[in-house]
């Protein structure tokens, strides 16, 4: 068996038990003093629906950016798919996230391409030939029931579009796991609850999501796991859970 | 890399010029404006260093010998002169040379009423050889061995006239190597500033490109193009610009100014523009190059 063999090898038997996210007690102190994790652990394993829910200051967002490595944790580790994100070099860290398909609540979309070009981007960094590029960006913009404003400008799409583009473009290269920080935060019920939908779809495939919100309405309603954090602890976690009203 | 993504962060960095056509127009017209400049101020100096050579390649020492030195003995002295290292030139002009220059000189229109004066040329003894020097500031080492020579009885020069053009030359050297530094300076310093405030309103495409898996070269080959095309059209067209007016200044002082053509003596556009062009589109490109790189690479880390 070769090194890398081995490696993959034991980064599979590293996912079977602890899971495709696994935190064991990461502290995150930002530069300024300010504690915004404060020691959590957690294990999410493959295929699962995970809800991160709070207030503003419990520490979603810096989970979130620890997981897209957009930031290092101050002390503990962070594992995703078997890598250890603490000590991932930054020349790395492009490949690294092409196994992740992010969605944020602020679209980010390219605004100068249009929705094609937005989807197609994802398969251009990784190299897809364009035959390829021509046949799965269609399908994928299909999927999220875009077909057939492929050539819009993302100015000329609504709140709801513009987050399905965003969702087209985070599964085009299917990823093992879909972070999504407030995707339904800029968007009406109807659109929130039909990109909801999507993510449901999404995880029934097979893909592993974690949705950031802070929609209880919607956390509530899908029975899914719960993670609950409060100044920078998980205070519950819990298979179908529910969103705690603090007050 | 595979050929298509080479071929598409090139596409994308000429998509860039057009899409941010604003920003484009100004970093152009900044290049454009700084290497204008730095153009005008080269072509100036040049011609002023050409003209100043020209004046000293004009500055000569005249060596004038006993009365009854043979022209033999003197031809001897000017073998010797010849092989010095400060001489360029060493022209003898015999008596009759003297006196019809003078005629010429200062009697053009009398030279009759002379000639019936002056039946023998009264500039017996005034041959000479007139000398003239690689570079003014030999000038007093030259003098000196002259005056050593055996039949030597006068040295003329002009002390004053080489050391005013030495001093003129250096400090003009000078100057003009401080104002081109500057004017560098000042073009990598606005060119750099016009690059970042493009790049800043593109921050978030640049992460939006790095959320989703970019590499840093793949985010970079289009700016980095784009700043080196940027930098080439900013180059081109100043170049353009000052070789015509150049050209038009020169034919229009040549005609206007014939009196001076003796000291004025412009470089030609050709030999002006053998350095500059190069120059300028070295700078325009490289500029363009680093200002996108450098700027690029504050983003990446994300």
């Amino acid at each position: 068996m070769t090194r890398r063999e081995l490696k993959r090898q034991r980064r599979e038997e590293m996912i079977e038990q602890s899971g495709v996210i696994c935190l064991e007690n990461v502290i995150k102190t930002y530069p300024a003093g300010s504690h915004a994790l404060n020691g959590i652990s957690l294990n999410i394993y493959r295929g699962e629906f995970v809800f991160v829910v709070g207030q503003s200051g419990a520490g979603k967002s810096t989970l979130f950016k620890l997981l897209l490595r957009e930031l290092k944790a101050t002390s503990g580790h962070v594992w995703v798919m078997g890598e250890d994100l603490s000590r991932m070099k930054h020349r790395r860290i492009a490949k690294y996230r092409r196994n992740l398909g992010v969605v944020f609540q602020d679209f980010r979309l390219l605004k100068d391409r249009n929705v094609y070009e937005n989807v197609a981007f994802a398969q251009r960094i990784v190299e897809t030939p364009r035959r390829e590029i021509r046949r799965n960006v269609p399908a994928m913009l299909a999927m999220v029931g875009l077909a057939g404003k492929y050539k819009a400008k993302t100015n000329q799409l609504s709140g709801g579009e513009q987050q399905r583009v965003a969702l087209a473009r985070a599964l085009v290269n299917n990823p093992s796991i879909l972070l999504a920080d407030e995707p339904t935060g800029n968007l009406d019920p109807q659109n929130s609850w039909e990109i909801m939908h999507l993510l449901e779809e999404i995880n029934d495939q097979g893909t592993t999501v974690i949705v950031v919100t802070h929609n209880k309405e919607i956390v509530n309603a899908m029975h899914k796991r719960v993670i609950f954090m409060k100044k920078g602890l998980i205070v519950s976690d819990e298979e179908g859970g529910e969103y705690i009203d603090e007050d | 890399m595979k050929i298509s993504t080479f071929f598409y962060t090139i596409k994308q960095g000429i998509a860039n010029i057009f899409h941010n056509k604003w920003y484009s127009l100004a970093s152009i017209a900044t290049i454009s404006a700084c290497l204008f400049l730095f153009g005008i101020f080269y072509a100036l100096v040049s011609n002023f260093q050409s003209i100043l050579q020209n004046l000293e390649e004009k500055l000569c020492v005249t060596v004038f010998f006993e009365e009854d030195m043979d022209y033999d003995s003197m031809q001897e002295i000017g073998r010797m002169i010849r092989a010095r290292d400060e001489v360029s030139e060493a022209r003898f002009v015999t008596e009759d040379q003297v006196w019809e220059s003078v005629k010429q000189d200062w009697f053009g229109d009398r030279m009759e009423e002379l000639e019936e004066a002056y039946p023998e040329n009264p500039m017996k003894g005034e041959a000479n050889f007139e000398v003239f020097l690689k570079d003014p500031e030999m000038q007093e080492s030259l003098v000196a061995y002259l005056e050593s020579l055996p039949g030597v009885r006068l040295v003329n020069k002009s002390m004053m006239t080489a050391q005013t053009l030495v001093g003129v030359n250096r400090m003009i050297s000078f100057i003009s190597a401080g104002i081109i530094l500057i004017l560098l300076v000042v073009s990598v310093f606005l060119i750099s500033n016009t690059v970042t405030m493009g790049i800043s309103v593109r921050k978030e495409e640049i992460n939006i490109m790095k959320y989703i898996g970019a590499t840093d070269f793949f985010v970079r080959v289009p700016f980095v193009l784009e700043g080196i095309l940027i930098g080439l059209v900013g180059a081109v067209i100043p170049v353009f610009l000052l070789y015509n007016i150049y050209d038009g200044v020169l034919r229009f002082v040549t005609e206007r100014f014939q009196v001076l053509d003796w000291l004025l003596k412009f470089k030609p556009s050709a030999e002006i523009f053998r350095f500059l062009t190069p120059v300028s589109l070295c700078v325009g490109v490289g500029i363009g190059f680093l200002g996108s790189f450098i700027t690029v690479r504050k983003h990446l880390r994300v």
